[in-house]
């Protein structure tokens, strides 16, 4: 395993050797047709070192973190903590945020919560 | 009773009715939510990363302040609830974790996840009861048809939440029935919003949005219920359907807040 591989496997806490390639996880998933690397091939692709397709891939951004994989994966492989792992990858980095404060004030309207501005930092920069 | 309460940043903004009702209420159905002093903001997403740490601290100092008033600590927000309870599973059940928060938070006797986290409609379930809840009701809700919208930060994941069936929930159905109106079962009720992309990429948030509301039309709904401000906010934007928030539908049934429609 590439250092990269490591890195995803330690942030996330999960073991993609287990995945079976059932499929539930693509189609549980709200935003599949948005996604250039479906969930069930974030585990091919960190099994095949691929990394760097993984971290360039815009699916990156198109998960909802909404646990619908997590909750129906039969063996504990969690897609949605692996893709999220392989954002934090690329988060990590200098000036790699998906989100900079620069662009706020364009996206706000007047009922913005303060959650979705929360969330929004949260995942989207470091 | 008294509670420990976290109301979170939204509730102290853009939600307001989500928290005022929930307090109001809370006197009239004989609990009191004591808010916490000094609360921080639980950041709206659990943090997934494993090696993640200053991220839980707000959710951990909340907690251990609860566990410090002997109290259960009570979220009325879908997301704190959900940060809040998982942060706590992990200071319980992580060691890696609940050594170096209580390295952060230098407490005289440190937090290892003793405090119960409870979400208001547990409350209203396990500890006021339904039944109970029931007979306080003043002006029943007759002849409304509303759909009960879940998302996901109340379910999933369920080995941890613990706070319903992450697939056939009912929870706020009963709690529809308490207040004497019709509970909608529509197929989307457990389906995501969209939650933070809706910032970014507002299409995407949009067609989840259109999906769960046509299908809840389709079952007849006339307004959907929630306990999130996010989903509220995605939901009201596609515009199909009115979105409440289910301490206002609480405090209309039991007489302290006018039907404003």
């Amino acid at each position: 395993m590439s250092k990269q591989s490591e890195l995803i496997a330690e942030i996330s806490g999960v073991n993609p050797l287990k995945c079976m390639k059932c499929g539930k996880c693509s189609a549980s998933c709200p935003s599949f047709n948005e996604m250039d690397i479906k969930p069930h091939q974030f585990v091919s692709y960190i099994q095949r070192d691929d990394i760097e397709a993984l971290t360039a891939s815009k699916s990156l951004y198109k998960c909802l973190s909404c646990f619908a994989c997590v909750e129906r994966c039969p063996r504990g492989v969690k897609p949605g903590k692996l893709i999220d792992a392989a954002r934090q990858l690329v988060l990590r980095q200098r000036g790699q945020e998906y989100l900079s404060p620069d662009e706020v004030p364009a996206l706000l309207d007047e009922e913005t919560p303060q959650q979705l501005l929360m969330s929004a930092f949260r995942k989207y920069r470091r | 009773m008294n509670y420990s309460y976290y109301p979170g940043c939204t509730l102290r903004n853009k939600a307001k009715d989500l928290d005022r009702w929930a307090r109001e209420c809370a006197e009239v159905l004989g609990f009191h939510l004591d808010e916490l002093n000094d609360w921080q903001c639980c950041g709206g997403v659990y943090p997934l990363g494993s090696d993640e740490i200053a991220s839980k601290l707000p959710s951990v100092r909340a907690l251990n302040d609860a566990k410090e008033h002997g109290q259960d600590l009570v979220a009325v927000c879908s997301a704190c609830y959900h940060v809040l309870k998982r942060v706590n599973n992990d200071m319980a059940n992580v060691p890696d974790i609940q050594t170096r928060a209580n390295n952060y938070m230098a407490l005289d006797e440190p937090y290892k996840g003793e405090t119960k986290v409870l979400h208001y409609l547990e409350v209203l379930r396990d500890r006021v009861g339904f039944d109970e809840l029931k007979k306080k009701v003043v002006k029943p809700l007759s002849g409304r048809k509303i759909g009960a919208y879940y998302g996901c930060l109340l379910l999933r994941p369920s080995g941890i939440l613990a706070f319903d069936d992450p697939e056939d929930p009912t929870i706020l159905e009963d709690f529809i029935r308490a207040l004497g109106a019709e509970p909608v079962i529509y197929p989307y009720r457990n389906e995501c919003c969209g939650g933070y992309v809706s910032l970014k990429e507002p299409e995407l948030a949009g067609s989840l949005c259109d999906r769960i509301a046509d299908s809840a039309k389709g079952f007849e709904a006339e307004c959907l219920v929630t306990a999130c401000p996010l989903c509220k906010y995605n939901l009201s934007k596609s515009g199909k359907l009115p979105v409440v928030y289910f301490t206002e539908l609480l405090a209309e049934a039991l007489g302290i807040k006018e039907d404003d429609k």
